[in-house]
C-alpha cells in the first residue's frame, strides 16, 4: 500500500512499473485475507477489512496528488499518457451499472439484455471519430467552455451546464444507490447511511485532489474493479468446465440452459427462450436502446472530460481505443455471469423442493431481493406458505415462481456458487470501485461546470484560481447532498437510473457538439434551440413517464428517452441555423484551426499566449 | 486560413469519418437485424446470431477504434499538419 500510494503521486515517473507494484500488492492483500478466513476471522471483519483497506487506498493516492493549480486540478496538467488515461477513463465510465446491472439484465432478458453490450462498446468508436479529439485541440477543461467558444456567449454555455448538471445528478444518484446496496449486505449498515456514508469517501478525494488525483486513483480502481469482475465467473468456468476462460467457454452453458429450457417447456411452463431475439423488447425498442446508449456514451461530459488530459490530439485518438479494450473485457464478461447464474438457477433452484434451498436463497431475501411465489424469502416457513397459496402444491419450485433483483446477481455469484467468503468480499470492493471511480469522475464533471463555468466564467471573471477552487467545493458538497437525497428516495432500479442519464446527454449534447464541429454553418441560435428542443423533450418524457403517469409514445420506455429528443434535436439545430446568419469570420477561423491538430488553442476557454 | 492542403485533409478525414460510421452502423445495427436467422449457425459452441451481439461487434469496434486512429494519423503525416511530441 505504501508503494502504491507513494508511486502513484509522482505519475511523471514509472507508471507502469507502479501499477505492477499496485496489481502484486492487491492480490497479495486478497490472498492474506482468503488465509485469514481460512483460520476462522469471522465474514464481517473480512468485509470491512476489504472495504476500508480500499477505501484507505484511495483516499491515500488522493491526498498524496491534491493540488491548487487550476491546469492540474481540471485536466491533470495534460500530462496522461494513453494507455493509462484509456485504464482511468474505463473506470470512469464503467460505472455501477455494467458492474452490478448488466449481467442481471442479462439474466432476465437474455438476448435481448445484449441491447446494452453493443450499445455501450459503439459509443467509444463515435466520440473517437466525431468528438473528442476536436475537444482536446480547443483546449477545453468542460464541454461548455467548447460550446460557449464554438457558439458565442452565456446562453450556451448555460445550457451546457444544465444538460451536465441534470445527467451527471441521474448518474450520480445511480451510483449512490448501488453503494448503499453493497454496503447493507456486506457491511450491514442501512440503506440510507451507507448512501451518505459512500457519499463521504468519494467527496474527499475528489474534492482534495482534482483531476489528478482521481486519474491516478481510478488507475487503481480499474485493477480493483477487473480483478473483483473477473475472479468468480473464471472459478466458475474452472468449476463446471475445467478452463480458466468463462468468455469462451459459456458458448456451452448456452447451449444447457437451451435444453433445460426445452424440458420446462415440454412439462408446460411457460418461459421466453433465453437466446431468442425480440422477446422481451420489439425490434424498435432493442435498436432505439442501443442508439441511445451509444450516443449517450459519446455525449456524457464525465466521459469526454477524461479525453482533455491526453498530452495530444494523437494520443486522445489512441486513448480511445486503449479505453474500449478495457471496457470491452468487462462487456465481454457479463454475458458470461448470466449464463452461469441462469444455468445454476435452473438446476439448483427450480424443481427443487421448497425447504431445501440453498442458503444464498434467505440471506438475499432477507434485503428484499430475492422473491418466491411472490413473498419476501425471508424463512422457511414465509415461503412455504405463499408457494402452498399459489397453487405449488407439490412443493417443488417452478419457474415462474422465482425472482431475484436483477442488482444483486453479480454480488450473488459467488455464494450462489458455493465459493468462500473471500471472494463475495471482492466483489463487494470491486462494487465498490466502480461506484466510486464513476462518482469521483462526476463529481468532478460537476465541479467544473459549477466553478469554471458559472462561477468564474460567468458570475465573477475576475476571481482568483483559489477562489475558484474554494467555490468548487462548496458547490460540489451542495451538489453531493442533492443527489444522495435523490438515491435515498430510490427513484429506479440502478440500470435505468444509469440509461436516462445516457438519454439526456446524448439528445443535449450530441447535436451541438457533432454539428458544431462537423457543420460550419451550424449558428448559436441553431445550436442553443436545438439543446433546448431537444433536451427538453427528453427531459419531458423521462419525467412524465416516471412520475406522471404519462403512457409511453409508441411503447418506447423511458430508458431509449433520447430516441425522441435526439432526432428533434439535429431537426431544430439544422432548421434554425438555415434560418440565421451564417457564423462569423471568426468562428469559422476558429473551426478550421480545431480541425487541425496542434497544441490546444486555448487554456479552459481563456486566450494562450502561445497558441499556434 | 484555411489553404488548399487543408482542404484536401479535411476531406479525406471527412470521408474517413463516414468509412468509420458506416462500419460502426453495421455492426451496431445492421447485422444483429438478423440474429433470428444467424442463431441457426454455431460458433465455438454459441448460436452466431447471440455470439456477434455479445463478442463480434465488440472486436469489430477495437479493432476500428485502432485503425481509426492510425488511418487519421497516416492523413495528417501526409499533409503535414501531424503534430510534433511535444
Amino acid at each position: 500500500m505504501a508503494f502504491h500510494a507513494h508511486g502513484t503521486s509522482d505519475p511523471a515517473g514509472t507508471p507502469t512499473r507502479i501499477l505492477l507494484i499496485g496489481i502484486a500488492g492487491f492480490v497479495a492483500f486478497v490472498v492474506l485475507l482468503a488465509v485469514l478466513e481460512q483460520v476462522g476471522v469471522p465474514h464481517r471483519v473480512i468485509g470491512f477489512l476489504f472495504v476500508f483497506f480500499t477505501l484507505a487506498v484511495y483516499a491515500g493516492i488522493g491526498i498524496l496528488s491534491r493540488t491548487t493549480q487550476a491546469d492540474v486540478y481540471f485536466v491533470a496538467g495534460r500530462r496522461v499518457p494513453a494507455l493509462f488515461n484509456g485504464m482511468a477513463t474505463a473506470a470512469n465510465w464503467l460505472s455501477a451499472a455494467p458492474f452490478l446491472g448488466l449481467a442481471g439484465t442479462l439474466y432476465v432478458l437474455g438476448y435481448d439484455g445484449l441491447a446494452f453490450v453493443i450499445g455501450w462498446s459503439g459509443g467509444f468508436v463515435l466520440l473517437g471519430v466525431l468528438i473528442v479529439p476536436y475537444l482536446r485541440r480547443f483546449g477545453a477543461y468542460t464541454v461548455p467552455d467548447f460550446l460557449a467558444a464554438r457558439f458565442g456567449g452565456h446562453a450556451a454555455r448555460f445550457l451546457g451546464v444544465v444538460v451536465l448538471l441534470s445527467c451527471s445528478l441521474a448518474f450520480l444518484a445511480a451510483q449512490l444507490t448501488a453503494t448503499g446496496l453493497v454496503a447493507s449486505r456486506f457491511l450491514g449498515i442501512g440503506f440510507e447511511t451507507a448512501v451518505f456514508i459512500g457519499l463521504a469517501g468519494i467527496l474527499l478525494c475528489a474534492v482534495l485532489g482534482g483531476m489528478r488525483a482521481v486519474t491516478w486513483t481510478q488507475v487503481a480502481q480499474y485493477v480493483v474493479l477487473i480483478t473483483a469482475y473477473l475472479t468468480p465467473v473464471v472459478i466458475l468456468s474452472v468449476q463446471r468446465y475445467g478452463v480458466p476462460v468463462p468468455q469462451l467457454l459459456y458458448g456451452q452453458a448456452l447451449q444447457e440452459i437451451a435444453g433445460l429450457e426445452k424440458q420446462f417447456a415440454a412439462s408446460g411452463e411457460t418461459l421466453t427462450p433465453y437466446l431468442q431475439p425480440f422477446t422481451s423488447y420489439s425490434p424498435l425498442e432493442f435498436f432505439g436502446l442501443i442508439l441511445c446508449l451509444t450516443v449517450g456514451t459519446a455525449s456524457l461530459p464525465h466521459l469526454l472530460m477524461r479525453y482533455l488530459t491526453t498530452p495530444g490530439v494523437r494520443e486522445t485518438r489512441r486513448s480511445v481505443g486503449w479505453s474500449l479494450v478495457f471496457v470491452v473485457l468487462l462487456l465481454f464478461t457479463a454475458p458470461a455471469y448470466a449464463a452461469f447464474a441462469k444455468l445454476e438457477v435452473y438446476q439448483a433452484v427450480i424443481g427443487t423442493a421448497v425447504d431445501s434451498l440453498p442458503d444464498w436463497i434467505y440471506a438475499y431475501g432477507n434485503l428484499g431481493l430475492v422473491k418466491i411465489c411472490g413473498a419476501d424469502a425471508t424463512a422457511v416457513e414465509a415461503i412455504k406458505a405463499a408457494c402452498a397459496s399459489s397453487g405449488t402444491t407439490d412443493g417443488l419450485l417452478r419457474l415462474g415462481d422465482v425472482s431475484i433483483d436483477r442488482d444483486v446477481i453479480v454480488i450473488a455469484t459467488p455464494e450462489i456458487a458455493g465459493l468462500p467468503y473471500v471472494i463475495a468480499g471482492l466483489v463487494a470492493a470491486g462494487a465498490l470501485a466502480a461506484t466510486l471511480s464513476s462518482a469521483d469522475g462526476l463529481l468532478l464533471a460537476i465541479s467544473g461546470a459549477l466553478s469554471h463555468d458559472l462561477y468564474y466564467k460567468m458570475a465573477r471573471p475576475r476571481a482568483s484560481a483559489s477562489q475558484r477552487l474554494f467555490a468548487a467545493r462548496i458547490l460540489l458538497i451542495l451538489v453531493a447532498i442533492g443527489a444522495a437525497w435523490l438515491a435515498a428516495t430510490k427513484p429506479a432500479d440502478i440500470l435505468s437510473m444509469t440509461a436516462w442519464s445516457f438519454s439526456l446527454a446524448a439528445a443535449g449534447n450530441f447535436p451541438a457538439l457533432v454539428l458544431g464541429i462537423w457543420w460550419k454553418r451550424c449558428t448559436s441560435a441553431g445550436a442553443v434551440a436545438g439543446i433546448v428542443a431537444g433536451f427538453g423533450l427528453t427531459l419531458f418524457y423521462v419525467l412524465m413517464t416516471r412520475y406522471g403517469d404519462m403512457e409511453p409514445w409508441f411503447g418506447v420506455p423511458n430508458i431509449s428517452a433520447a430516441l425522441f429528443g435526439l432526432p428533434a434535436g439535429f431537426v431544430v439545430t439544422v432548421a434554425v441555423s438555415l434560418m440565421t446568419r451564417r457564423p462569423s469570420r471568426a468562428v469559422q477561423r476558429l473551426l478550421d484551426a480545431v480541425r487541425k491538430p496542434g497544441a490546444p488553442l486555448t487554456e479552459g476557454g481563456d486566450p494562450r499566449r502561445t497558441a499556434g | 486560413m484555411a489553404n488548399r492542403n487543408d482542404t484536401a485533409r479535411w476531406s479525406r478525414t471527412r470521408t474517413l469519418a463516414f468509412v468509420c460510421l458506416a462500419i460502426w452502423a453495421v455492426f451496431g445495427f445492421g447485422i444483429h437485424a438478423f440474429a433470428g436467422g444467424l442463431n441457426a449457425v454455431s460458433v465455438f459452441g454459441f448460436p452466431l446470431g447471440y455470439y456477434m451481439a455479445a463478442q463480434g461487434s465488440l472486436i469489430a469496434f477495437v479493432i476500428l477504434a485502432f485503425w481509426f486512429g492510425g488511418r487519421q494519423d497516416a492523413i495528417d503525416h501526409e499533409h503535414g499538419v501531424a503534430e510534433d511530441d511535444f
